[in-house]
């Protein structure tokens, strides 16, 4: 009950509680002792049944804070990353994000609810995810795209073991581009040790993949092909369809990696042979996470069966209408066991709402359009880089997606530090070479940039 | 489908009745929600309220745009392009109304109670998201560390505080999820018996542990022995016994276990594994039943991870995202995923740096793990701090004591703490899970652990109130004492009524493109 009391000067500390306990437990010691007479125990503790040998008897040594105080904590400490305007890519990409994509997502129904084991009380979810493969289902022309998995490097994870359940498909060897971004490479040989998998590289001629290369390495014995488009400098792969002829000459799987913003413009996976597409869907509704990710994971229907992660099928209910349910789930992990497809439980389903509604906002013309900015704006900044003395951009006569790579004559870490001074982040990947991403998201900060490597290159 | 006016009104009906005298939950919260529908369907999908294509132009030069010859024309060559893109083309407003309907058909820790056992459905404290959407949080991993001391030092922090509260050395943040964190956890342990030149081939779950746990062991290349527990619903200490031995790599095990009960012999299991040469893993599921009371590392757990979703309050978005750090003791430490967080010393200007530590595993994350998850997770234990932690888990077990004891069901294992699994005796546990949601409350997680026949197994956590538990208890009660055939017909105030899963997956569409557009 309101007691009125509120705009007075005691009241505001009565209304932030100086709390005893957690702030988030509603009991009061009324409640409490009658609880407590309820069950027969005499005091909380007394509800533990802990042995004298392994019980807790000292603290933690952290202080319990008003909400004002964290708040006051933590942003002070946020407060010391230095603010940059960053022209980095490299696997993870920032988009501007819709005011609507926050607001539908911190609705609490969607952020606060779970997994949706009881679909009657969950179609909302469960038709936003639904809505969500199907997205996937188009931008990629396979069958059947699963609700997430963690990131990109998982995803190729799982790809390597989906591969070992695939009847047509044999061997103990996968073949990645050598450029392979570190990240991606480790997350995969960790997938790769359980069923005893190598990981090894073919070579990459001018950013992309050389196919010549790459054949003489595939034999028999290789299960899966990796490639992305974009490569990781920022080209677009000119060789897909023959990467995926030369897979499919050795019955190994084609995985490729992507993106659904580049997927709205460049060619469609399905038809350049691909099995799998794994890749980042959070360059939609998410933008920059420090690398959260969200894995994309879509496939050809007869893998249907050996797909990892969820599943959101369209069913009936007792009236006959359309709704929507998890399905198959006699492929995961609390059903299936060690026999499961994967052990993933937990996803990253709310960022798939994210990027759904992104994509629901920006529509086919708005993706497209979006795509094109992204193979526009690299090819200005590029242009403009070139003119200075002492850059050469781009390093890889192809075209870009979002980023490219650019020689240096001064040494690469020297310009990016000046750089950083400056107020810009770059990436430094060679002795005398940087790479540097643009998108929406940082065009308004070109001709400052440009500028400031004028000054430091 | 047959899908006419006819059943539009019988189902509308129900909705009629809302102030009808007769309607039996009167007693109880009672709960409708909110069921949209357009000429007997549901909620359209988005391609159904609009389809449209777009044609993908090539450069008009053919090669390279460059900037010149490209008017009208797109910037690629036509050989790197798709031909067209068809997807739903809507104006915000309609898309703002299509999401806000379907929030309104999904359920969640606010709108009522979510007692779903072995989930911790705690309330989700606004302030951490506020937090995590600051701008200064939302950095790119490749920046150089003295640019992004913040960042690292809310990492360290969090690294800090959960060591801290398991009783572990160090800890890691990279793995997103828990299951992740098993992962993490049992290639750090195949990887400290490899180091000392051992070839353990098995771990050892026990059989009512989480499907995730076999799981992971099988996908690290393990092979699973499964490990029956004794009458009183724990570790068989004899079974263990025989069960380990120079094979064994680790046992996983969730303490308190999946019947909620503290696994007692907890000192003398530790042993039995450590003397065979194995590591213990520490499933970290059921946390919230320990906060302040027992650590793993106390308990003899080598390695164990966090479901930072469940105990530490951050929301579980509809499955995810989550985060599942792994902490471990000292002699583990070296094998942690690469990259760690640390503090320089303080003469050298004691910035927080990432390492890669001396015998990493590697990495299990292509970046660094869902890094505003572990933010939120922070600030919740920040500001509950010792206190509120303690009597987060003192509430939590209190209110599963105090339901438990309001509820008609039978449940066969005790002392419990924050769980309890009731069983729904003759009845089917999955209809009276689907009843218990016309009463405005979720239900339990159901059938499972098997041990139990017709599983109800429920975690109310601390969130809940005398008032709500009564409510709940309330809802439990009236499933039970209501007929057959009203039970196996239930739901019928959600926003859709019983759905056929079985038929869904016997012909699987997956997508709106796969749905037969007749219907």
């Amino acid at each position: 009950m309101w007691d009125g009391a509120i705009g007075g000067c005691n009241s505001s500390f009565r209304m932030t509680r100086n709390t005893q306990g957690s702030p988030y437990a509603p009991h009061t010691d009324a409640e409490t002792a009658a609880m407590l007479a309820a069950v027969g125990a005499d005091s909380e503790a007394a509800l533990f049944d802990i042995p004298e040998g392994v019980a807790f008897d000292d603290t933690f040594d952290i202080p319990a804070r008003s909400e004002q105080a964290v708040r006051r904590t933590v942003q002070r400490t946020l407060d010391r990353n230095d603010d940059l305007t960053e022209f980095l890519g490299r696997g993870h990409y920032a988009h501007y994000v819709p005011s609507l994509v926050d607001d539908i997502a911190r609705r609490q129904e969607f952020l606060t609810s779970y997994t949706q084991y009881q679909p009657e009380v969950a179609q909302g979810f469960l038709q936003a995810l639904f809505e969500y493969q199907s997205i996937l289902v188009e931008l990629t022309g396979l069958d059947v795209a699963n609700c997430s998995m963690y990131d990109a490097a998982s995803a190729l994870g799982e790809a390597v073991t989906l591969s070992q359940r695939v009847r047509s498909v044999s061997g103990d060897r996968v073949l990645v581009p050598e450029t392979l971004r570190e990240g991606k490479r480790a997350t995969l040989e960790q997938y790769a040790r359980g069923p005893s998998l190598t990981v090894d590289t073919y070579p990459t001629e001018g950013g992309v993949a050389d196919v010549e290369g790459l054949r003489e390495r595939l034999d028999g014995d290789v299960a899966m092909v990796y490639a992305e488009t974009p490569t990781v400098c920022g080209a677009i792969e000119e060789h897909l369809s023959a990467i995926g002829e030369a897979a499919a000459d050795h019955d190994a799987l084609f995985v490729l990696g992507s993106d659904p913003v580049a997927l709205a413009l460049l060619e469609r996976p399905a038809d350049v042979g691909a099995d799998v597409v794994v890749g980042e869907a959070d360059v939609l509704g998410v933008g920059t996470t420090y690398g959260m990710g969200l894995g994309l994971f879509v496939t050809r229907e007869e893998y249907l069966r050996q797909v990892p992660g969820r599943l959101v099928g369209a069913a009936e209910d007792a009236t006959d209408r359309r709704t929507y349910t998890l399905t198959l789930q006699t492929r995961e992990q609390h059903i299936r066991k060690e026999r499961a497809t994967s052990n993933i439980c937990t996803n990253q389903a709310w960022l798939a709402l994210r990027a759904a509604v992104h994509a629901a906002l920006l529509g086919p013309d708005g993706l497209v359009d979006l795509a094109e900015e992204c193979v526009r704006l690299p090819r200005d900044l590029a242009a403009r880089l070139t003119e200075i003395s002492g850059i050469k951009a781009p390093v890889h006569d192809r075209h870009h997606f979002r980023e490219f790579q650019a020689r240096t004559d001064q040494p690469a870490a020297a310009v990016a530090a000046d750089l950083e001074a400056e107020g810009y982040a770059v990436h430094v990947v060679g002795e005398h070479r940087l790479q540097m991403c643009v998108t929406d998201a940082n065009a308004h900060a070109v001709d400052g940039f440009v500028a400031a490597i004028r000054e430091v290159a | 489908m047959s899908d006419g006016p006819a059943d539009t009104d019988d189902a509308l009906s129900d909705a009629d009745e809302r102030g009808d005298v007769a309607d039996p939950r009167r007693e109880y919260s009672t709960y409708d929600q909110a069921r949209w529908s357009q000429d007997g369907v549901y909620e359209p999908l988005l391609s159904e309220k609009d389809s449209t294509t777009v044609e993908i132009d090539a450069s008009a030069d053919g090669s390279d745009g460059g900037g010149e010859g490209e008017e009208g024309g797109g910037p690629l060559p036509d050989e790197l392009t798709r031909d067209a893109l068809t997807l739903p083309g809507l104006a915000e407003p309609t898309v703002a109304r299509h999401y806000v309907r379907l929030s309104e058909m999904n359920y969640g820790v606010e709108s009522g109670p979510f007692p779903l056992g072995s989930c911790t459905m705690k309330y989700n404290p606004k302030f951490t998201e506020d937090l995590a959407r600051r701008p200064a949080a939302a950095v790119h991993p490749d920046r150089s560390d003295r640019s992004i001391q913040g960042v690292l030092g809310v990492m360290h922090g969090l690294q800090d505080y959960l060591a801290r509260i398991g009783g572990m050395d160090a800890v890691t943040l990279q793995p997103p999820a828990g299951a992740a964190g098993e992962f993490t956890g049992i290639q750090i342990a195949r990887a400290y018996h490899e180091a000392n030149g051992e070839e353990r081939t098995e771990v050892v779950v026990p059989e009512s542990a989480h499907g995730t746990n076999f799981a992971t062991a099988a996908m690290v290349g393990f092979d699973v022995v499964e490990l029956p527990s004794d009458e009183d619903g724990r570790v068989d200490l004899s079974a263990l016994r025989e069960a380990v031995g120079e094979d064994t790599a680790a046992l996983m095990l969730t303490n308190p276990n999946t019947l909620g009960l503290f696994e007692r012999d907890i000192e003398e299991i530790a042993e039995i594994v450590h003397d065979a040469g194995g590591l213990l893993y520490y499933d970290g599921a059921n946390l919230n039943a320990l906060l302040g009371r027992a650590r793993p590392g106390d308990m003899g757990f080598d390695v164990m991870h966090y479901n930072v979703h469940k105990t530490f309050a951050t929301p579980h978005g509809g499955g995810g995202p989550g985060a599942g750090p792994v902490g471990v003791t000292g002699e583990l430490a070296p094998y942690l995923p690469t990259p760690h967080v640390r503090k320089a010393p303080e003469e050298e200007g004691g910035d927080y740096e990432r390492y890669e530590p001396e015998r990493s595993i590697g990495k299990v994350h292509g970046f660094e793990g869902n890094w505003l998850v572990c933010l939120k997770a922070y600030a919740y234990i920040a500001r509950l701090g010792d206190a509120g932690l303690a009597d987060a888990s003192a509430k939590a077990v209190l209110n599963a004591n105090y339901l438990a004891s309001q509820i008609d069901y039978e449940i066969p294992y005790g002392p419990f703490h924050h769980e309890f699994v009731a069983s729904a005796g003759d009845a089917d546990a999955a209809d009276v899970a689907k009843r218990m949601l016309d009463y405005g409350v979720h239900p339990p997680t159901t059938k499972w652990p098997e041990t139990v026949p017709e599983a109800l197994m429920t975690e109310p956590t601390e969130v809940e109130s005398m008032d709500s538990l009564d409510d709940l208890a309330a809802a439990f009660s009236a499933v039970a004492s209501e007929d057959e055939a009203t039970v196996a017909a239930a739901p019928e105030r959600t926003a859709a009524r019983r759905i056929d899963q079985v038929a869904a997956a016997r012909s699987p569409r997956l997508s709106w493109q796969a749905l037969d557009t007749q219907n």
